[in-house]
């Protein structure tokens, strides 16, 4: 693994994905920069998610190049310790992403014992502190815990082993409404303060202009256009797919 | 009492267990406990076949204390005494007192119940979830020897091996357990094939979890439950194997006191002395059912599907 310390966070190089004989992702190259965060949007089906897979290493038939904070990667092998480390995931179902006969502690306790952190008592207790989660739920099982909750559960989870890099998997969208926002101003907040990168897919356009900074709008497995967020105000955009998408989203 | 009166917090053990912010992992997982306790309890016919269950484990404990005779004591002069008097329960062929040797005979069952269990068990836990987990190859090869031990009659295949390993219980348990185990193994492998993908794994996975590791803190457990039904509800057909066993002359040799052993010799005595073969026979219907009722259950207190999510 080469240190290419010149290039963004995420550095992904005309990726394709397979699922058998289906390509999910076609030659798909964007760039995140460190701190920044970077938005797919698509219908359903059109391969956003798969990306996070293929960084997550979720799908294995992959071509290109990906590199996440200068390590590359490499199709097939296993990701290091390191790498696992530097990249996280939050899942878009809460309720089927926390092991169902694990309490809240155990469930955070494992990724530190993994990566080999000390002190993990105190450790566990500051990541719930971080995503607002008081000491009380600490040894509740995922079934006595609400939507929110749980989903805090699973941000702490990815943040215990302090991560420079989050991936969002439609984090918000099997939330209600207000618990949408609550889950949203977290992730700004620890955006913040731990300096994360976000590369987020979603298909609800006010969670994008609320977190991303650039957004690219996915169609059939490829990249229609890849726009600042201002785009999404002032309707500047180059293709007609994501006019049509837009229209239909405002109304 | 004034009804205005504002209602008490809950207070003592009870509260403590069932407190929803259990304050550490001790208090949680006894709560947990508590709570498939109370899911267990409320059936009064799983109650009874814990209790019979906990009997035959304080007979095969005191037998020595509670048998009024040696097992394999003989006063010949005294031989098929019927029930009543010096001899509870009557005497066998050889004058030996029924009731010595039924309690005697229940640490032989549960010596064989034990060990199916802590053999069996395992070997299908391991085999079907690193079946399931793997799949490919892996699976393949697991399933297909699973298959092939699946195709032969469960007594006959037991029969087989105790043929080939010679007569005894050490035997028997060896070949109650190698035909034990294919059942368990095909449902660990279905319940594993249904979490294998499940989002908590996959989060595993992306938390670097080795394949060991996800194995035994992910897959594993969700698949206990079952397991523990299944093979609780196996029990009593072990137990009649055992004892089929024994009547053929191929597990228990005498002059050990073992329960299919008792019947097998009583058989001779069947219409003049009834009980000679009757008391061992009760003795296993009730151990079995026993198992039955307490299997049933636990299926309601652990079955996943049964269970709120």
């Amino acid at each position: 693994m080469n240190k290419n310390p010149s290039s963004g966070m995420i550095e992904v190089q005309d990726l394709s994905v397979r699922y058998g004989d289906f390509v999910a992702v076609k030659g798909v190259s964007f760039s995140v920069a460190a701190g920044e965060t970077f938005g797919l949007v698509g219908e359903s089906g059109s391969g956003k998610s798969t990306i996070l897979q293929a960084l997550a290493g979720l799908a294995d038939d992959w071509s290109g190049s990906m590199s996440v904070d200068g390590l590359a990667l490499v199709a097939g092998a296993r990701r290091s310790l390191a790498f696992r480390k530097h990249l996280q995931m939050v899942f878009q179902d809460p309720y089927g992403s926390l092991h169902p006969h694990q309490t809240v502690d155990q469930i955070l306790s494992s990724p530190a014992r993994i990566h080999g952190f000390g002190s993990i008592d105190r450790r566990i207790a500051e990541v719930m502190e971080a995503v607002g989660l008081g000491p009380q739920f600490r040894f509740r099982l995922p079934h006595q815990l609400s939507g929110g909750q749980r989903q805090r559960v699973a941000i702490a989870r990815a943040l215990i082993v302090e991560p420079k890099v989050l991936l969002l998997d439609e984090p918000t969208s099997a939330l209600d409404a207000s618990v949408q926002a609550e889950i949203l101003n977290l992730l700004v907040t620890l955006r913040h303060e731990r300096g994360l990168t976000y590369l987020l897919v979603t298909h609800d356009l006010s969670v994008v202009a609320y977190l991303c900074d650039r957004l690219a709008v996915m169609e059939k497995g490829s990249f229609v256009e890849t726009q600042p967020i201002e785009a999404l105000e002032t309707g500047a955009f180059d293709q007609d797919y994501t006019r049509r998408l837009f229209a239909a989203a405002a109304r | 009492m004034s009804l205005s009166s504002p209602l008490p917090p809950r207070r003592g053990l009870r509260a403590w267990l069932t407190s929803d912010t259990p304050a550490s992992r001790f208090q949680a997982r006894l709560g947990r406990y508590y709570a498939t306790w109370r899911a267990l309890s409320s059936n009064p016919l799983t109650l009874l076949g814990l209790a019979i269950l906990l009997a035959l484990v304080l007979v095969a404990a005191f037998a020595p204390w509670l048998a009024p005779f040696a097992p394999n004591d003989q006063d010949l002069a005294n031989r098929l005494a019927p029930m009543g008097g010096l001899h509870p329960l009557g005497t066998d062929q050889l004058g030996r007192d029924i009731l010595s040797r039924l309690l005697y005979g229940s640490r032989v069952t549960l010596a064989i119940i034990v060990l199916v269990a802590v053999i069996s068990a395992p070997i299908g836990l391991a085999v079907g979830t690193i079946a399931g987990y793997f799949g490919g190859w892996v699976a393949a090869v697991l399933m297909r020897v699973t298959d092939i031990f699946m195709a032969f009659p469960r007594l006959i295949l037991a029969l087989a091996f105790v043929a080939v390993l010679g007569p005894g219980i050490d035997n028997a348990v060896i070949a109650i357990a190698i035909t034990a185990w294919p059942p368990y193994a095909r449902i660990a492998r279905a319940e594993t094939l249904t979490f294998r993908n499940a989002d908590f794994v996959r989060a595993s996975i992306v938390e670097g979890a080795g394949h060991w590791r996800i194995l035994m803190t992910q897959i594993v457990p969700l698949c206990l439950g079952s397991m523990i039904v299944r093979v609780t509800l196996d029990m009593a057909g072990v137990i009649l194997i055992a004892a089929g066993l024994g009547f053929l002359g191929l597990g228990a040799q005498p002059p050990t006191a073992e329960w299919g052993a008792m019947i097998s010799t009583g058989r001779d005595y069947m219409l003049d002395q009834w009980w000679v073969a009757a008391m061992p026979g009760i003795a296993i219907l009730l151990v079995s059912l026993a198992f039955n009722l307490l299997g049933d259950g636990l299926r309601d207190a652990l079955d996943p599907r049964k269970r709120r999510s």
